[in-house]
């Protein structure tokens, strides 16, 4: 097995930029107060994943888990380290980014599956597959601006399954859609993991994670807080403290 | 990263590298099919929701052309130019593709924020795929203007038709960089919208469009106020442009005024556009690492 992606000591810092009037900003600056500040989203992560291997990106909100999608997706450049991956990557980091409201169903396929490096004759052999699975059929000339946002869900996680990707990414886009979908989704990710291609899934929902990942990454204020075993990982993030009534089905809060 | 070498060369899914589309321009024309759905997609929505839809593309051109045939040509005066209506449309199709690649071009990224921020495209697809909006738009336009042309009168030399080449080779190169650079710029300082305006507005009044090239000939005498005038790859493009469609149906062509080894000039002006082209890929490379985060 060759390794699939590196992180090395990855840091990504945001630069916020407080809003203010020209003249308060002379002032600041005459004072000598800042007029920036720096965040770090992400700070000094190594990892190392292997080809094959599905891991579970857990943490709390704001931990920075999609700024390290992002870093690995390459729509973000670490200010500091280096990312290195291998082969074509897919996936969703928000199901309707790639998605053009005013255009209908089956356009957005076309579009979406075009951004995410599909051919054109790829999209036609995979149309019918794509169509499917979304089971969004009766509303595919239908401007997608109309859709439900779980229908938005359902068709943009149908097209990202199709495109065929080394590394496929999964950025909690299983928190909307109903729970016979989303068993679908799960059912479909197992699928794509048992093809050898390397998953990266963010998620709260510890069902879900379980099934699917055989490890676990856990984030804390952009710190790598934990990596190694999924059921750790739950221990570590105290998710395992109390029941939860709506986890019981594979479902989401 | 030690092992990130020998053995990795023979895998099926190629080399360990940074992830990210930074292939600039040549990824763009590599994704030729991402391309045409941008395109296909901008003409789709831009007139969306209006009543007079496409027609718009016509109407406002066609009004600026009545306004200076009209006002400049008879109430001011330059009705004894030879064709003066060919005179100013041929002028106005360079300015007017210039104008609009760099009014869509520079919002083109900022629009298109929530695929800059979470799809990874090589960003370049966008200010580009306003370049090509932009000429599909003006196709109908040219086709008037052959027209036009043919009912005047036309018969262009090879030269000339050289000159009509060169002219639209350079405002497409030109644009283009314009259209990169402002496009990147606009990420960062959201002042650049109005900025164009402004440019838009200079474009319009320092290149030989309304009003003739004699009359800023015979006023510099080829002092360095002309050979500054002459430094707007716009102004050329305009002055070749009508080398091209205007000179050919005068009476006698060899009476228009027109600068000294005009297609000298502008195979030079091509050259620095697309050295132009080149800086404005670099400047966009360097700043996009910054575009997703600016655009939260």
């Amino acid at each position: 097995m060759a390794t699939s992606i590196i992180l090395d000591q990855v840091t990504k810092r945001f630069i916020l930029r407080d809003t203010m009037t020209l003249k308060r900003r002379l002032v600041a600056l005459a004072h000598r107060n800042p007029v920036t500040h720096a965040f770090t989203a992400v700070n000094d992560v190594s990892l190392e994943v292997e080809e094959g291997e599905a891991i579970g990106l857990m943490g709390l909100n704001g931990s920075g888990k999609s700024t390290l999608l992002r870093l690995i997706s390459g729509v973000l450049r670490p200010d500091e380290g280096q990312v290195l991956t291998r082969g074509r990557i897919a996936g969703l980091i928000e199901v309707t980014a790639g998605f053009h409201k005013q255009l209908t169903g089956r356009e957005n396929i076309y579009l979406n599956g075009a951004i995410l490096g599909m051919s054109e004759a790829e999209i036609n052999a995979k149309f019918d597959e794509i169509v499917d699975f979304s089971e969004i059929e009766r509303f595919l000339d239908q401007p997608v601006g109309s859709y439900s946002s779980g229908m938005f869900a359902r068709l943009g996680f149908s097209v990202s399954v199709a495109a065929e990707s080394d590394i496929f990414i999964i950025d909690e886009v299983l928190a909307v859609g109903d729970p016979p979908f989303k068993k679908k989704c799960i059912k479909r990710i197992q699928e794509i993991r048992d093809e050898g291609r390397t998953i990266f899934f963010v998620s709260h929902n510890t069902t879900q994670i379980t099934r699917i990942c055989s490890r676990a990454v856990v984030l804390e204020s952009g710190k790598l807080a934990f990596d190694g075993a999924v059921e750790d990982a739950i221990h570590h993030l105290h998710y395992d403290d109390e029941t939860d009534d709506f986890d019981a089905e594979g479902g989401e809060i | 990263m030690s092992h990130a070498g020998t053995l990795d060369a023979e895998h099926p899914h190629g080399p360990l590298q940074p992830p990210g589309d930074t292939t600039g321009l040549f990824g763009v024309f590599r994704r030729r099919y991402l391309l045409g759905l941008l395109v296909r997609k901008e003409l789709r929505v831009r007139y969306q929701a209006s009543a007079l839809g496409f027609a718009w593309s016509y109407i406002k051109p066609l009004v600026r052309f009545a306004t200076y045939v009209l006002i400049v040509g008879y109430v001011i005066g330059l009705k004894d130019l030879e064709n003066y209506p060919l005179h100013v449309f041929t002028g106005m199709m360079v300015v007017t593709f210039f104008t609009e690649t760099l009014s869509a071009g520079t919002k083109s990224v900022v629009k298109n924020k929530s695929l800059v921020n979470k799809m990874n495209v090589p960003r370049e697809m966008f200010p580009v795929a306003s370049l090509l909006v932009t000429t599909w738009h003006m196709i109908p336009q040219y086709v008037v203007l052959f027209i036009a042309c043919l009912a005047i009168g036309w018969g262009p030399n090879p030269t000339d038709l050289l000159a009509g080449v060169l002219s639209l080779t350079i405002i497409v190169t030109f644009s283009m960089a314009v259209g990169l650079a402002f496009s990147a710029l606009n990420v960062l300082y959201r002042d650049v919208s109005n900025f164009i305006e402004t440019i838009t507005h200079l474009v319009m009044w320092s290149t030989p469009m309304i009003y003739p090239f004699e009359l800023i000939y015979f006023r510099t005498h080829g002092n360095w106020i002309e050979q500054l005038y002459l430094l707007n790859p716009v102004a050329d493009a305009v002055l070749l442009g009508q080398q091209c469609f205007w000179v050919p149906t005068l009476n006698d062509p060899s009476s228009a005024v027109m600068p000294d080894h005009l297609i000298a000039r502008g195979f030079g002006m091509l050259a620095a556009c697309l050295v132009l082209v080149w800086l404005a890929q670099r400047l966009f490379s360097r700043l996009e690492g910054k575009f997703a985060e600016q655009m939260v």
